[in-house]
């Protein structure tokens, strides 16, 4: 019976099913012995809950860590990162240098953020600085857009102030919390529409991390032009590029689905803004991910029997910044045209090539580093293991004192894309 | 013999003098010399070698040169004195015939479509309305006017059934088929480049010279081509030298470089008067509205609006396309395009010479997949007005060219004859199992050829070829990809038997690598 691997899932989408029956696999039920294990979070939940206690063995593997809600939940992915700043700080590393601003010259990478209501206060606070700012409001556990309102005064969200002085506690793990961010209100704009991006990374380990990028992620185009007046608050379609809420948009052409290659948008900036700013964006959107990750590395149970595909949600300002908007641990594999659905059954086969490589009967206990040529799509986005043996290597031959690790290598002003020099 | 290449030299030099005394160049160089005279540098006893040499150190004098140069590349050089204009239009009189008959279709169809849907040809708008179209400019895709009645005025493959039927009343074709005989669907004997004649022509293109598309590969160290190219590159910017332009987008544009490169071979500046013409040409857009704007809107919708590369420039392509519709400096390309621009008659004035305009007021009558010509350039340019240049000149340079009947050697006649001759002569097994199984090449090569390639290929293979229509300033090289693409698919087309099988297997181009295409198929191949 060795060889044949025994899948389960709870997401009945033909990206996976197709997927797993090309390799041979062969189905089973949630009850019986099965090695992987394709499921939503809501099933992850119950998998590693201290009640039901599943104890996995080295022959089983899952797509999610069990508590990446440290990172794709927004609030927390928000407090890890500010964390993460406080420590790099602490410690004095340069990567927590600051400019004349206060502001973090390398970790300024997500809009200013706050928790409602626990934060209320502070919001209130940072909003009187900039009365005539825009924010945007998110429930903490949904996606896909919902529950997704704009702000622009104070009076819109007075209902959150009550609850914060009265009972913070019970409201911040309730599902009532809200995250509050300044909405970029510069985006850059394409064909005058304004986007976001949706990118894949792949994690197999936090610690060491090593983490992948997928080459073919994807811009998201808002179906309506974009007009950063106030009247047109309302009008989500405007705001909001998720493509849950764009179908219903009436322009949504269901050719295309709004959606435009990332090759597409490095030839637009290449071609009308430059090759120099365009690697230096690349680099900044490989940069942040990275970071986000570290952020929560040591929060995460590292979990041997796991990896996780997350959707990357990133907007670029007309300054061409990038700002981390927020990461999906369960990024949609509905297709909504035939290039998507290409794109998607691709995305699944070369995750499962790493996650299980060579389709055969997983053993989470191997070392997860698997040749180049099973990446597929994907290239290495950032290697602990290797960063440290070249990293220290360097800071063996470069004065004390001086930054190692990434800091080093990451070649701000070298222009040389910071992929290269982490591999 | 030498006697008559000086009277074509000065009859060109007289030609170039005459238009470029009236353009905005000889104003600004004349304001130019003037001023210098105030210049410690300028004497009065050398003044005339002072003020040339002021011109040269100023930029002036490269200014000039790449005028001329345009002028050169644009307009045909000049035949005998004697020759009737419409020679220059077309020298052959059953070209410029079927042309003719060909617009004669048109404007019916045209015309037909007006009185069905009694819709007039153009009219103001009220004010109300002017202010919406204004309010509105910069997001005309979200408007969803009602289409359904309007069909495009004609399509490729309607323009191609008319090329098919192009007969030369003094050649005698014979009924019985003969091995002089061409086989495939163009009928008309037109001179056309063979292999070592292309080798020849696009030399640049050969196996022993860098280019970008193949040299620039992640496989290829940069130290070898890429890096190099672009310094180069960055010279030629630096100098501003139209003629250096041309020749150095032979081998390829970075694409950084690629937006200024071809701005600077189509003399293209973008000058503040530019802008204001631009800005003109939107009002006229705003006051009036024309039913050709109908036929562009839907032309946009079935087209770009739906490409996975262009749908984002929906509203950039309307931008370009009612303004060009307005221009009347388009007209001036009739003095060397065969076709001849439409005229409407006033209201109740109907033949009269003296009521007659032209229409649309750029005298070119969209059809479909028109867009296609704009949306490639949508990655080069984000601000409406240089764009607009841009397509213009491209448009009067190259594409009008594709959808006219003529013997010009960029003609579309002559491109599908190129193709078809390339196809027979080097692909004769492939060419002859199309035929026989009823899919005769050109009617699948047709439509990537009338739109250059545009909407086929991926943006940035595209470009790459563009590059060599501007370098080579010839649209030749369509008909050759079009060959190098099925001698590239010619396993898989040898098994086919219908020509839906055919077309299946040519029906993504969206994977093909361009420039290595092109060159096997002319240095590679064993002929």
């Amino acid at each position: 019976m060795a060889g044949k691997v025994k899948w389960v899932t709870d997401i009945e989408k033909s990206v996976l099913i197709n997927n797993f029956e090309k390799r041979g696999w062969i189905q089973v039920a949630e009850n019986e012995d099965w090695n992987f294990y394709w499921m939503s979070v809501q099933t992850i939940r119950n998998v590693f809950s201290v009640e039901t206690g599943y104890r996995l063995s080295d022959d089983q593997i899952v797509n999610h860590f069990p508590n990446h809600y440290e990172l794709t939940r927004k609030d927390l992915m928000v407090k890890n990162i500010k964390r993460y700043r406080k420590e790099l700080e602490k410690e004095g590393s340069p990567l927590a240098e600051k400019d004349e601003n206060g502001k973090y010259i390398y970790l300024d990478f997500v809009p200013v953020t706050f928790m409602l209501p626990a934060d209320y206060n502070l919001f209130v606070e940072e909003f009187r600085k900039n009365p005539s700012s825009t924010w945007i409001m998110k429930p903490c556990g949904k996606a896909q857009g919902k529950g997704i309102f704009l702000i622009n005064k104070l009076s819109q969200i007075k209902k959150w102030s009550r609850d914060s002085k009265t009972s913070s506690f019970v409201s911040q793990s309730s599902k009532e919390a809200y995250v509050i961010s300044l909405y970029i209100n510069n985006p850059l704009l394409i064909g005058g529409k304004k986007f976001d991006l949706r990118l894949y990374v792949l994690v197999s380990t936090y610690r060491p991390l090593r983490c992948y990028m997928y080459k073919l992620g994807f811009c998201r185009f808002c179906t309506v032009k974009y007009t950063p007046s106030t009247s047109e608050l309302d009008n989500m379609f405007v705001h909001l590029t998720n493509v849950a809420i764009q179908k219903h948009g009436d322009d949504y052409n269901h050719i295309h689905g709004g959606k435009w290659t990332v090759s597409n948008l490095r030839l637009y900036l290449e071609s009308t803004r430059g090759k120099e700013v365009t690697n230096k964006l690349f680099d900044e959107i490989h940069w942040i991910i990275v970071q986000s990750l570290k952020a929560v590395a040591p929060v995460m149970n590292n979990d041997k029997h796991c990896f996780e595909c997350y959707g990357y949600d990133i907007i670029i300002d007309d300054k061409l910044k990038p700002w981390l908007i927020e990461v999906n641990a369960s990024p949609s594999l509905t297709s909504s045209t035939a290039n998507d659905r290409i794109l998607k059954y691709n995305l699944i086969n070369d995750t499962l090539n790493i996650a299980v490589p060579n389709g055969e009967i997983p053993d989470c206990k191997w070392n997860k580093s698997p040749p180049k040529e099973a990446l597929g799509n994907y290239e290495i986005l950032y290697d602990e293991e290797m960063a440290q043996s070249d990293g220290s290597d360097r800071d063996l031959r470069s004065r004390p004192g001086q930054s190692i690790g990434i800091k080093g290598s990451r070649a701000r002003d070298s222009g040389k894309p910071v992929l290269t020099t982490w591999k | 013999m030498m006697l008559e290449q000086d009277t074509g030299l000065s009859l060109a030099i007289a030609q170039i003098v005459q238009r470029l005394k009236g353009s905005s160049l000889h104003s600004q160089l004349e304001r130019q010399a003037r001023g210098s005279l105030h210049k410690p540098e300028i004497k009065l006893e050398s003044l005339k070698e002072d003020i040339k040499e002021f011109l040269k150190t100023s930029g002036w004098e490269k200014r000039l040169q790449n005028a001329v140069y345009s002028e050169l590349n644009v307009f045909p050089s000049p035949c005998h004195p004697a020759a009737p204009p419409e020679h220059i239009k077309e020298p052959l009189v059953y070209m410029r015939k079927a042309q003719g008959s060909w617009e004669k279709r048109i404007l019916k169809s045209l015309n037909s479509m007006c009185t069905e849907l009694s819709i007039p040809l153009a009219r103001k708008r009220p004010i109300g309305e002017q202010k919406e179209l204004l309010n509105k400019w910069n997001e005309m895709g979200t408007d969803e006017p009602d289409l359904t009645l309007f069909r495009p005025v004609y399509a490729p493959k309607d323009f191609l059934e008319v090329l098919m039927n192009l007969r030369n009343p003094n050649y005698e074709n014979g009924d019985q088929p003969s091995f002089r005989n061409h086989l495939g669907l163009i009928q008309v004997p037109l001179k056309v480049k063979d292999i070592p004649e292309l080798k020849d022509y696009f030399s640049e293109l050969g196996l022993n010279t860098g280019q970008l598309g193949i040299d620039d590969s992640t496989e290829v160290p940069p130290e070898l081509f890429e890096n190099e190219h672009i310094r180069v590159g960055q010279t030629v910017l630096t100098e501003q030298d139209s003629a250096a332009a041309q020749q150095y987008v032979r081998q390829g544009c970075p694409t950084a470089l690629r937006a200024e490169l071809w701005a600077l071979i189509l003399n293209i500046s973008n000058q503040p008067e530019d802008i204001l013409y631009y800005e003109q040409l939107k009002s006229n857009v705003i006051q009036h509205d024309l039913l050709v704007d109908s036929l562009i809107y839907k032309d946009v919708k079935l087209t770009a609006s739906n490409d996975d590369y262009y749908f984002v420039f929906e509203d950039y392509l309307y931008q370009v396309l009612l303004c060009f519709s307005r221009d009347t400096s388009v007209l001036e390309h009739f003095s060397y395009n065969s076709a001849t621009p439409p005229k409407s008659y006033i209201r109740g004035k109907l033949g009269m010479e003296e009521y007659a305009v032209f229409y649309p007021p750029n005298g070119v009558i969209p059809f479909h997949g028109f867009s296609m010509y704009v949306a490639p350039l949508c990655f080069l340019y984000h601000e409406p007005s240089k764009l607009y240049q841009i397509f213009r000149e491209m448009y009067v340079r190259f594409f009008f060219r594709l959808h006219s009947i003529s013997s010009h050697p960029s003609g579309i006649v002559s491109l599908c004859l190129l193709f078809e001759t390339l196809l027979q002569t080097h692909l004769p097994q492939l060419f002859y199992h199309l035929r026989e199984i009823g899919a005769q090449p050109l009617r699948i090569s047709f439509k990537w050829m009338v739109r250059a390639f545009s909407g086929y290929l991926a943006t940035d293979q595209l470009l790459l070829l563009w590059d060599r229509i501007l370098g080579y300033n010839s649209l030749e090289i369509l008909a050759v990809l079009a060959a190098a693409v099925f001698a590239f698919r010619a396993v898989n087309l040898m098994e086919v038997t219908s020509l839906a099988a055919a077309e299946a297997v040519l029906a993504d181009l969206s994977t093909l690598k361009v420039m290595p295409l092109l060159q096997i198929f002319l240095f590679a191949t064993v002929t």
